[in-house]
Parts: structure tokens; sequence; C-alpha cells
């Protein structure tokens, strides 16, 4: 199933598929290794919601929905 | 004298690196046109010595951030004879991400595998022989906080600077080979230095690239339009930054070998310590409550609330320590600090009073020297205790990693305001002071959000402030018989934190406006903060201080003994005839400017005290109690204030008729106003022109006439409370309206 990186449940561990988007943020995502066939793991959100934080290539990153919306994942059951 | 580079991630260890390879010859300065710090000292063990260059820390060699674009030009311009990749070994995976990006670059390059002690730790194996093979270069296992491997690390470094190096590609494999591989002949035909790597960036569409060659772009753009690849189409840039990690999976981790015991719960500690500190429903009072034992640590004079227990017994009275360890109560390590500092200080001074007075020195050099000079010493020195204290508690904070973590837990609500959550820590340490808290906001990304962060710093009420609040509000209090001088106190902290939040929406709706920056921000593995690196942080954050403050403050202090102490024909004056003075002249003609304020023309008598005051404050806050003190002195002879210049306060009250408006309306601005020498010093030195700075200054003073003239006016006549909030309503609806493009028909870019 796919869906937004920010839809994602917590707890939930998905591939991503496509990041949207242009220029400055979209790069920024594929620095930090956000790239499609990677795996993330939503970890948590922060206390009042947002940002969200996520697990992926063995570090712990902070994104806020925004930019998590333009990253498609497909969730692994 | 060769020159070697260190770069790397953010938090990699790469300052620690640093500071071990170059101890005392470090010194920071800023990179030109940038406010990033730029660390340079000399590795001295070989006997040829190499200077050694700390790079900012980043993720890629793209043109988003200054970092990055400083980190690029530097290594492509400047020619350095090796660099040393400093990679985090617990993170291998991202940070050899910018490793395939220097490995293009024709330069020696070193990678040092830091923090492989904590790698073992964790049950993970690295064979760094099979990673040297894999990547190509040097490979040196190293922890640059126990100083091991870095010898090591050196000689490796330094064998290589005297070799050449081909750039080469981890992209060979990539559907792109061919088109790199065009654009590097094209490049080379140009005479283009690094070809390979400005081949790969031109093949990336990179801004700086294109703007540079435009003549090769075209080969990449014919490319383009017979290409098309399944997931990504045309997209170079992200088929780059694919393959790369693509690389590094399939290769570089080979080398990596997690037992099976101990590779499944990685970082335990980490991870349970950050369930509770981040938790969502703990995660803020936890902050608050970090908050609150950073303050009482270095400000309260009743520190773990020992007083209340124990009673007095801390006094020393009747010692040459009286006062030490507080009065009443157990004082902070912070006030004990200041407390101390104050002793030295006044016994060092009395010394030297005493010894001149035998020499039989004139009045005047005596009091110039005693009073100005050492004075103005004693003024700068008594602020050093408590930001050293202060400055210590943050950096734990940053080197624990907690930092990151509020940005994390306040983004949300600082984006309502236009700001993001990295703002919250210098606001937070402006309630200290606003000098390091102006030196902080280098951790935000954009400018615009740093300028309108550093303007609204003041208005979190600093350490220095307090005094003010503290003897007004009692004089308020013992003088008019109403409220409380705590209330009154608290009041004003509200104020100041509601002009921050109104300013914050103002400017980011017109001359700050911009988008909310994005919000990627890396998490570090919480750390134990190690003593070493931790000194060497404060000591950084302290030089900054030192430097700026000293010379103004103690500059400005002379100047005002000078012009308090001589009447317009230079002859000297003692403090008690003050009125006749060069100050009391300039006072008296500035009288009108604070009658709208409530404390200029309207007063009875001596009208220029508190115009005077709020003059000398402008200097350092310390001086406004200090000026009160002394014209009270001068008003009735032999007046010694003997309750912090509450009485003193209350003599003004008394000599001018002052009402309670314009009292609040007296703490209001100075609240407000431009807060001391210092802080405008550093304002200057971290605002990216000359306009922003003159800009910053006008609005700090606009800001505190505006809104102390509304708490006078308001306070007075109180149905002028409805006119104003009239104005203000018209204000917010046209700003929005404006920023919507529907006022003078102006369009909006989209």
């Amino acid at each position: 199933m796919k869906l937004k990186l920010s839809q994602l449940e917590i707890g939930k561990s998905a591939t991503v598929n496509f990041v949207a988007g242009e220029g400055k943020i979209r790069r920024r995502l594929f620095d930090m290794g956000i790239t499609p066939g990677t795996e993330v793991f939503v970890r948590k959100k922060a206390p009042l919601g947002d940002p969200i934080e996520i697990t992926l290539r063995g570090y712990e990153v902070a994104l806020r929905k925004t930019e998590a919306s333009i990253v498609t994942v497909e969730e692994i059951q | 004298m060769k020159k070697f580079a260190l770069a790397g991630n953010p938090n990699a260890g790469k300052t620690t690196l640093f500071n071990t390879l170059t101890g005392a010859t470090a010194h920071v300065g800023n990179w030109p046109g940038v406010t990033v710090d730029k660390r340079e000292g000399v590795y001295k063990k070989f006997g040829d010595p190499i200077s050694i260059l700390d790079l900012p820390g980043i993720y890629s060699l793209s043109p988003y951030t200054p970092e990055e674009v400083i980190s690029r030009n530097y290594i492509l311009n400047e020619n350095p004879d090796c660099i040393i990749n400093i990679v985090d070994a617990t993170n291998i995976e991202r940070n050899l991400y910018l490793t395939t990006q220097l490995l293009e670059i024709d330069v020696p390059v070193v990678v040092a595998l830091n923090m492989m002690d904590e790698v073992k730790k964790s049950g993970v194996e690295i064979d760094v022989k099979l990673l040297e093979e894999k990547i190509g270069l040097p490979v040196v296992s190293i922890s640059a906080l126990h100083g091991e491997g870095v010898d090591e690390l050196m000689k490796k470094a330094y064998e290589a600077s005297k070799t050449k190096r081909q750039g080469k590609t981890v992209l060979e494999n990539s559907e792109l080979v061919h088109l790199i591989g065009d654009c590097k002949i094209a490049l080379d035909g140009l005479g283009v230095k690094d070809s390979l790597f400005h081949a790969v960036k031109l093949v990336e569409m990179d801004e700086l690239e294109v703007a540079a060659h435009p003549q090769p772009t075209k080969v990449v753009e014919e490319f383009k339009k017979t290409f098309k690849d399944d997931t990504f189409g045309t997209d170079f840039d992200a088929i780059v930054a694919d393959a790369r990690y693509k690389y590094i999976t399939k290769h570089y981790t080979k080398a990596v070998k997690k037992s099976v015991t101990k590779g499944k719960d990685k970082n335990t500690k980490s991870d349970k310590a950050d369930k509770i500190i981040t938790h969502k429903i703990w995660g803020i009072p936890i902050f608050l409550a970090i908050l609150f034992v950073v303050f009482h640590v270095t400000f309260s004079e009743n520190f773990l609330f020992l007083g209340w227990l124990l009673g007095d017994w801390t006094s020393l009275s009747g010692t040459a320590f009286e006062g030490l360890f507080g009065d009443g109560a157990l004082a902070s390590p912070g006030v004990v600090l200041f407390n101390l500092m104050d002793i030295v200080t006044a016994t060092v001074i009395e010394w030297v009073n005493a010894g001149l007075e035998t020499l039989g020195a004139s009045e005047w050099a005596i009091g110039l020297l005693c009073d100005g000079v050492l004075g103005g010493l004693a003024g700068v020195l008594s602020f050093l205790p408590q930001i050293l204290v202060l400055f210590l508690l943050f950096s734990i904070l940053e080197d624990t990693g907690y930092m990151a973590r509020v940005a994390f837990i306040l983004d949300r609500l600082f984006r309502k305001f236009g700001l993001s959550g990295r703002a919250v820590m210098p606001m937070i340490m402006g309630f200290g002071c606003s000098v390091p808290a102006m030196v902080n906001t280098r951790t935000l990304l954009d400018q615009k959000e740093r300028t309108t962060t550093i303007r609204v710093i003041p208005f979190f009420s600093c350490g220095a402030k307090l005094p003010i609040l503290t003897a007004v509000s009692g004089a308020i209090v013992m003088k008019f018989g109403v409220g409380n001088a705590d209330v009154i106190t608290y009041g004003m902290y509200v104020i100041g934190i509601i002009c921050a939040i109104v300013s914050v929406i103002l400017m980011r709706a017109t001359t700050q406006k911009g988008d909310v920056t994005p919000f990627i921000m890396e998490l570090p593995t919480y750390r134990k903060p190690q003593t070493t690196s931790l000194l060497l942080h404060v000591w950084d954050k302290l030089k900054h201080f030192l430097e700026k403050a000293f010379t103004i403050i103690l500059a400005s202090t002379v100047i005002i003994w000078i012009v308090s102490h001589f009447d317009w024909n230079w002859h000297f004056l003692p403090d008690e005839d003050i009125d006749k003075s060069i100050l009391a002249g300039v006072g008296s003609l500035i009288v009108p400017l604070f009658t709208p304020l409530g404390f200029g023309s309207q007063l009875s008598n001596w009208a220029w005290v508190f115009g005077v005051a709020a003059i000398t404050g402008l200097i350092a806050k310390e001086n406004v109690v200090a000026t009160f003190s002394a014209l009270a002195a001068c008003i009735v002879s032999g007046f010694v204030d003997s309750q912090e210049g509450v009485s003193s306060v209350v003599q003004m009250i008394e000599t001018t008729g002052a009402t309670i408006p314009a009292l609040l309306a007296f703490i209001t601005f100075n609240m407000t106003t431009i807060p001391c020498f210092a802080a405008v010093a550093t304002a200057k030195l971290e605002s990216p022109d000359k306009k922003t700075f003159t800009n910053t200054l006008v609005f700090w003073l606009a800001t505190s006439y505006v809104v102390s003239m509304m708490v006078y006016v308001i306070g007075t006549w109180l149905w002028t409370a409805f006119i104003f909030a009239g104005i203000w309503a018209v204000v917010f609806v046209l700003i929005r309206l404006h920023s919507k493009g529907k006022l003078f028909n102006r369009k909006v870019k989209k």
C-alpha cells in the first residue's frame, strides 16, 4: 500500500518509493539518505504532534510533516 | 607549511579531533562574509608544522547551505595538501555519502573512522582493511576523544599529502557514466581543475556548476532529451544521490559485521533516555524543569531552597567573606562565584584607592582610575562568573544532544510565529545574557530567521535587568503601598515575551518575510559530555564575549564617569555634584523626549534623572541602578542606599513626583530597548550587513519607545486602551492584506 511518509503510523516501517517536490528540500532529503528503496521506521511524533522522528540507515532524523508529505512510501507489513 | 583540512558530517567528532590535533594553537575566526566559525590551528608533532583547518560540518557538497558552499569552495580553490575525512563509525552509511563526493576531487583524502570504541561496545565489528580496499583511500580507526590512533592518522595523511591523487567516482556502474565522461572531457578541454568532480556536479545540474560552466551544460541538456529512467525519469540529481547510497550499501557496508548477540538492540541506553526526554506528555515538563535547574544553578540566591529549611547560617557576617555563600540562604554556585568576584574586585579597588591616597594623587585622578577604569573592569568581570556557569550548562545540554531535541519538541509551537524550533534555545538563553544568546543564533539556517531572532532576544529580560525590576517595583510598593513587587516583576517578564511574539509575527510578515525554513534535522545519539571538549566549547564562547564586551563596556564606563564628573568647563566634580555635570546638562536637553513616556517634562524637579538613568542603561543595564544611587546621594547629602536601589528609587519618586504608570513605563523602556553595548557589538558581528544592523538598533529604540508610551498612557488614562487596541487591530489587518498582496494591488510572487 502506497502512502505518504507523513501518514505512516508510529511504530511502522516502510520502503521509500518516490520523493516528489524540487530543489532544496528534496536535495536535502536525498543527502540525508532518504532515497528510493531505503527502509524507514517511524519512531515517534513530537509532543505537539509535529515534527516526526524517523530511523533510517542506522540513525535518527526529525522532519516536519510538510517535508514528510513529499515522500511516498510503501508500508512493510 | 602543509595545509590539511578536516571535513565531515555534523556530530562526527570533527571539532574534538581538531582540538586534539591543534591544542592551544587553535583560534576561531569567521569565514569572510558569513557568520560561520572558521577554526585554524597548527599540528606540531612532526618536525614540519602542519596547518589544520576545521571545515564546517556538512552532509554533502551541494550548494544549499553556507556551510556546504564554504567547504566546497575551500577544497576546490585553496588546494589543501590533504583532506582528513572524519567518519562517525556508529553511523557509517550516511557518513560515507560525503566520502563518495570527496573521492571525486583530485586531492589526497584520508578517512578517519571515529568512535570505533563505541562501535565495539555495541557489538559491531568493522573490517578496516576491507573498507580501505573498497574505498581505495587510507582508512585509520581512531578515537578523537581519547586521542587513540591520531598519530597514525597524521602519519598516513602526511604520506598521502606527498602523493598525487586522481579523482574517481562511485558512479562507474551508473547509467550516467558516459554522460559524466563526456562532461569531463568537455571540462578538461576548458582547462578546468578537478574536472571529474565538476562533471558530476554538472550532471546533477548543480546551481553553482551550471552558472560556472554554461557550455558543457548543453551536453547534459541534450542527453536529457534521449534519456529515461524507470524510477527517476530525467531527474539526474536523484539518480546520482541514489547511486551513491546504493554503492555504499553494496560495497562499503560489507565491511561492517554485526554480531548476533548484541547487534539487535543498538544504543539501548540512548533510546531509553530518549523515550522519556521527548515523551508525549513529559517532554515539555522535562524541558521546563531542565530550564529551571539551569537558571536556578546560575542565578538563585536560595539554592536548593535550603534557606527555608536551615535558616540563616551562611552569612559569615563579620568576616572578610561576608555574603560570599549568601545571606539568609545558601547561594547557587553562580551567585557564589559572582559574590567572590565582587569581593575580590572591591578589595583590589580599595587597595588601589588607599595606595593612591598615600601617594597624594589628586581627587579626580583617583576617581578616574578607581571608579572609572577599575570600576568598569569590575563591572565586566562581575558578569563573568554567571555567564561562565550559564555557558557551561548550555554547553552540557548541547554536547549531550539535548538541544536538538528541544528544537524537535517545540518546533510546532514556534512555527506558528514563523520561526523554526531551532530558535528556542537562543531565546531562552536571552533570559541569562543577550550576548551568548545572539552568538547561538548561528544554529539557525536562514538569515532572515536569524535577524528576527537576534532582534527579539533582548525582550527576554536578561540577568542584568533584574536589579532594575526589583528596585523600581520594590519602590512602587514601598512608596504607594500598592501591588506586590514579585507580581510587577513577573508582569514585566510577560510584557517582554508578548513584545517578542508580536515583533516576530510583524517582522516575519513584513521586512523579514520568508517561508519557514525546512526542518530536516539529525537527532544525534545522546552522549556523555566530555570534560575537555566541554571546556574548549565554553572557552570558545567566552572568548567571543571577552573580546567584545571588555573593550566596549570598559570604554563606555570610563566615558560615563568622565561626563558625570566634569562640567562643561572641564572642572572636576565630586560625586554629590553630578547635577552640574555634562551628563546632567545633556540629560536636561533630552527631557522632552521622555514626556510621552511619563518621565519627562511633567516631573516637578530633577526631571532629567530618569532620562539619564535610561541612557546610561543603553550602555549596560547595571548602570541604571548605579546611576540612581549616585543621583540620590547628590539630592540628599549623605544618602546611603541600603536596599539594593529600592530606597534610591523611593528618593527619586519623592523628589520628582513620578507616577506609577511613569515608573512602569520606565521599567518597560529598559526592558525592551538596546540591551547594552556588548549586545550591540554582538548584534553587529552577527548581522549580514550594515543596513540590517542599523535597522536592528532603530527597531529596539522604536519598540521600547512605543511600548513604554503605551504603558504610560494606558496606565494613566485607562480608556485609551481601546484606542490602542483599535490601532493595533488596524495594523494587523493592513499587514495581513499586504502579505496577501491585496494592498496597493501588489502582486505576490508564488
